[in-house]
C-alpha cells in the first residue's frame, strides 16, 4: 500500500475526476444503449431481433466466435508453450509477430485479405477459377476475425508457463507419463484459468470486432453481416430503435464479459501467484 | 541395477558442462556427485534419466544402451530440486500419479493404488498429509512426498538433485540421515547431487568430486578426504593451510595442512614449527578454531579439541607455535 502522505483534497480530486470520466465515456453511453432499444417498448425491442437480417447477423456472429475461438485457443497453447518453454532461433520475433494484430490498425487487417485473397489479389484469379468464394463472405469474415484475435490466449499464458517452468512436466515424464498425459494432466490444469481469461477476451474481441470485418464483408444483408455490421446499417438507415437494441445486445454480452473476467482474473493472480511462490521455495 | 556412464560429453551453446564423463556405478551404490555449480553435476544427472541429451557417449544401464529410450521408459526415480511436485494435486494424488499414468494392461486396480500410496506414506513417516496440497507442506515434508512419489513406480535407479539444499540446517542433518538409513533398508542404485562436501562425505559409500565438467576423482569419502587426487578436491573438501617452501635450490613446493593436523603449543616442538600471533578465537563449537598470523602476514587456521584450548589458556594476541602433523605436497616447480 502506498503510503498516504497527501493531501486528501487532492486524493478526492483525483478520484472525483476518473469516476466522472467513466461516468460521462461508459456509464452514460451504456444507458443510452439500453434506454434508446427500450424507448418503444419491450415488444419492439424482442421484434427487432425476430427480424431475418439480425438474425443472420447474429448466427454469423456467433458462428464467427464458434471457430475463431477454438482454432487461436489451440495456437495460443501451441505458440506459449513454445515461447515459454523452448528456446529456439527466432523466438523473440514470434513473441513480436503474436502482439502485431494488437498494433496494426483493424482496417489493415481487413485489407490485408484483401490484397491476398480478392479478384485482384495474389490468391484471387486461382480461388476465382474454382469457385470458391473468400472475399464479401464468411470464409473472409472468420479469417480476419482469427486474425485480429489471435494474440488473445497466447498473451494471457506466456507469463503463466513461463512462471510455472517445467520441472513438473519434466517429474510427470520421469514417472512414465507420456506427452499426451503430461499435457492433460500437468499443463492443462496448471493454465485452466489464465487460459479461461484468454478465451474470455478472445470471445468478447472476435463478437464484438468490426474494422477488420467491415473491410472484407462486403455488408451483404443478411448473408455477410456480422452483428456490429448489422447495427450500423440499422443506425445509417436511422432505424435508431433496432440499431440500439441490436447494440444492446453486444453491450450485455460486453457486462458479462466483465463479470466473468473479474472472477477468472481473481483465480488467474492467483494462479500466478502460486506459481511464483513455488518457484521461490 | 549398475549404470556405465562412458565417455559422455555434453556442450550448451559455447559452455562445456560435461567433458569425456567416465563413471561405472554398482548396483545399490548410494554415490554423491559433489562439485561447484556449474561443474557438470546436474547435467550428468539429468542425461542418465533422459531429460538432457548427451553429445556424445553412451549410458548403459544394466549392460543395455539407454540412449534410445526415452525418460518415461527408463524407469527412474528423479527427485528435483524444487521437488517439482504437482501443485494441483493432493499429496495422495501425486503419489499415484505414476502408477495412474501406466498403460491400463499393467495399471494396478484403484485399490491396489491406494495400498501402494499408503505404505510410501508410511515409508517417509507422512501418513497424515495424504489430502493436503504441497502448498500446505514444509520443504522437509515436501521433500519427502517428492521421494515418495519417485519411489512409488519402483524406479530401478533413483535420482536426487540437490535432495536438500533448500532446506534448513537442522532439517538437512535429519533429512541426510534419514536417507542413509533409508538406502540400507531399500538397497537401490541411488546418485544424488550436492554441493556440500559434509554431505556427500556423511551420507555416500562413494564420492564423485566434479569440477568444470570433468571427474576429480572418485572414491570412499575415506579416499578422496585422505588421500585426493588434486588440489582442488584438497580445496574442496574443507579448509587448508597453504604453504610455500623449497626442497633443494631449484625446487619450489606448495604444502597443505588441514586445520585440525597443526599443533598448536606455547613453544616449538620441531624444526617445522611456525610461529604466529593469535588473531581470532571461535570456542563455540566441538572444536575450537583459531586464526593466526605469521609475521610476514599469513593467515594460518587452526583448530582444536576443547580441553587442549582450555589446558593452553590461549587469548588474543598471544605468541603461539603451530606444528604440522600431516603435510600434503604438490606442484614440483622451478
Amino acid at each position: 500500500m502506498a503510503t498516504r502522505t497527501e493531501n486528501p483534497w487532492i486524493r478526492r480530486t483525483l478520484i472525483g475526476i476518473a469516476l466522472l470520466y467513466l461516468g460521462l465515456f461508459i456509464f452514460l453511453p451504456l444507458v443510452v444503449v439500453f434506454y434508446t432499444g427500450l424507448s418503444k417498448g419491450l415488444a419492439v425491442y424482442f421484434q427487432s431481433f425476430s427480424d431475418p437480417a439480425a438474425l443472420s447477423a447474429i448466427r454469423l456472429t456467433v458462428l464467427t466466435a464458434l471457430i475463431a475461438v477454438p482454432l487461436n485457443l489451440v495456437f495460443g497453447i501451441a505458440a506459449s508453450w513454445a515461447i515459454a518453454k523452448f528456446d529456439f532461433w527466432g523466438k523473440n520475433l514470434l513473441t513480436t509477430l503474436i502482439d502485431l494484430p494488437l498494433s496494426v490498425s483493424p482496417v489493415i487487417s481487413g485489407l490485408i485479405f484483401i490484397l491476398l485473397f480478392g479478384a485482384q489479389g495474389a490468391f484471387g484469379p486461382w480461388l476465382m477459377d474454382h469457385g470458391i468464394k473468400v472475399i464479401f463472405a464468411p470464409p473472409a469474415i472468420i479469417l480476419a476475425t482469427i486474425f485480429v484475435t489471435f494474440p488473445m490466449v497466447a498473451r494471457e499464458l506466456i507469463p503463466v508457463m513461463k512462471a510455472q517452468g517445467n520441472e513438473e512436466e519434466e517429474a510427470a515424464l520421469t514417472l512414465g507419463a507420456s506427452g499426451f498425459q503430461t499435457f492433460w494432466r500437468i499443463t492443462l490444469p496448471n493454465i485452466k484459468w489464465g487460459l479461461l481469461y484468454g478465451v474470455i477476451l478472445c470471445n468478447a474481441r472476435a463478437m464484438g470486432e468490426f474494422g477488420a470485418v467491415s473491410v472484407v464483408s462486403g455488408h451483404i444483408r443478411g448473408q455477410t453481416n456480422t452483428l456490429p455490421l448489422h447495427i450500423e446499417i440499422l443506425y445509417n438507415e436511422y432505424n435508431f430503435t433496432a440499431a440500439f437494441a441490436a447494440a444492446s445486445l453486444l453491450a450485455l454480452l460486453a457486462l458479462v464479459t466483465l463479470f466473468l473476467k473479474s472472477i477468472v482474473e481473481y483465480r488467474y493472480r492467483a494462479e500466478l501467484k502460486a506459481a511464483v511462490r513455488t518457484e521461490n521455495v | 541395477m549398475s549404470i556405465d556412464v562412458k565417455q559422455i560429453s555434453k556442450t550448451f551453446g559455447t559452455f562445456k558442462a560435461l567433458d569425456n564423463i567416465e563413471l561405472k556405478i554398482a548396483t545399490g551404490e548410494l554415490i554423491a556427485l559433489l562439485g561447484p555449480s556449474g561443474s557438470g553435476k546436474t547435467t550428468l544427472l539429468r542425461i542418465i534419466a533422459g531429460l538432457e541429451k548427451a553429445d556424445h557417449g553412451e549410458i548403459y544401464f544394466h549392460g543395455k544402451d539407454v540412449r534410445t529410450e526415452e525418460t518415461k521408459d527408463r524407469n527412474v526415480g528423479f527427485v528435483f530440486q524444487h521437488y517439482a511436485l504437482f501443485r494441483h494435486m493432493t499429496v495422495f494424488e501425486n503419489i499415484a500419479f505414476g502408477l495412474k499414468v501406466k498403460p491400463k494392461a499393467i495399471r494396478p486396480s484403484p485399490e491396489k493404488i491406494k495400498a501402494k500410496v499408503h505404505e510410501l506414506l508410511k515409508l517417509v513417516q507422512l501418513e497424515w498429509v495424504a489430502d493436503r496440497y504441497p502448498s500446505e507442506l514444509s520443504g522437509g515434508q515436501r521433500q519427502r512426498i517428492a521421494l515418495a512419489r519417485a519411489l512409488a513406480i519402483e524406479p530401478r535407479v533413483l535420482l536426487l538433485d540437490e535432495p536438500f539444499g533448500s532446506l534448513d540446517a537442522k532439517v538437512r542433518k535429519e533429512l541426510r540421515q534419514w536417507l542413509r538409513r533409508f538406502h540400507d533398508d531399500l538397497h537401490i542404485t541411488t546418485l544424488f547431487v550436492t554441493h556440500d562436501q559434509e554431505e556427500a562425505l556423511e551420507v555416500a559409500d562413494r564420492v564423485v568430486v566434479m569440477n568444470k565438467g570433468k571427474i576429480e576423482q572418485a572414491g570412499t569419502p575415506e579416499e578422496v578426504y585422505h588421500n585426493p587426487a588434486s588440489v582442488f578436491v584438497l580445496n574442496f573438501l574443507g579448509n587448508v593451510n597453504l604453504f610455500h617452501g623449497r626442497v633443494e635450490e631449484t625446487k619450489a613446493t606448495k604444502m597443505y595442512v588441514r586445520p585440525h593436523e597443526l599443533t598448536v603449543s606455547r613453544n616449538p616442538i620441531s624444526a617445522n614449527s611456525i610461529k604466529a600471533k593469535i588473531s581470532f578465537i571461535n570456542p563455540a563449537g566441538s572444536v575450537v578454531k583459531i586464526d593466526a598470523q605469521t609475521s610476514d602476514g599469513q593467515l594460518i587456521q587452526a583448530e582444536i579439541a576443547q580441553e587442549e584450548y582450555k589446558s593452553l589458556k590461549l587469548k588474543r594476541n598471544e605468541e603461539i607455535c603451530l606444528t604440522p602433523k600431516n603435510i600434503t605436497y604438490s606442484e614440483y616447480d622451478i
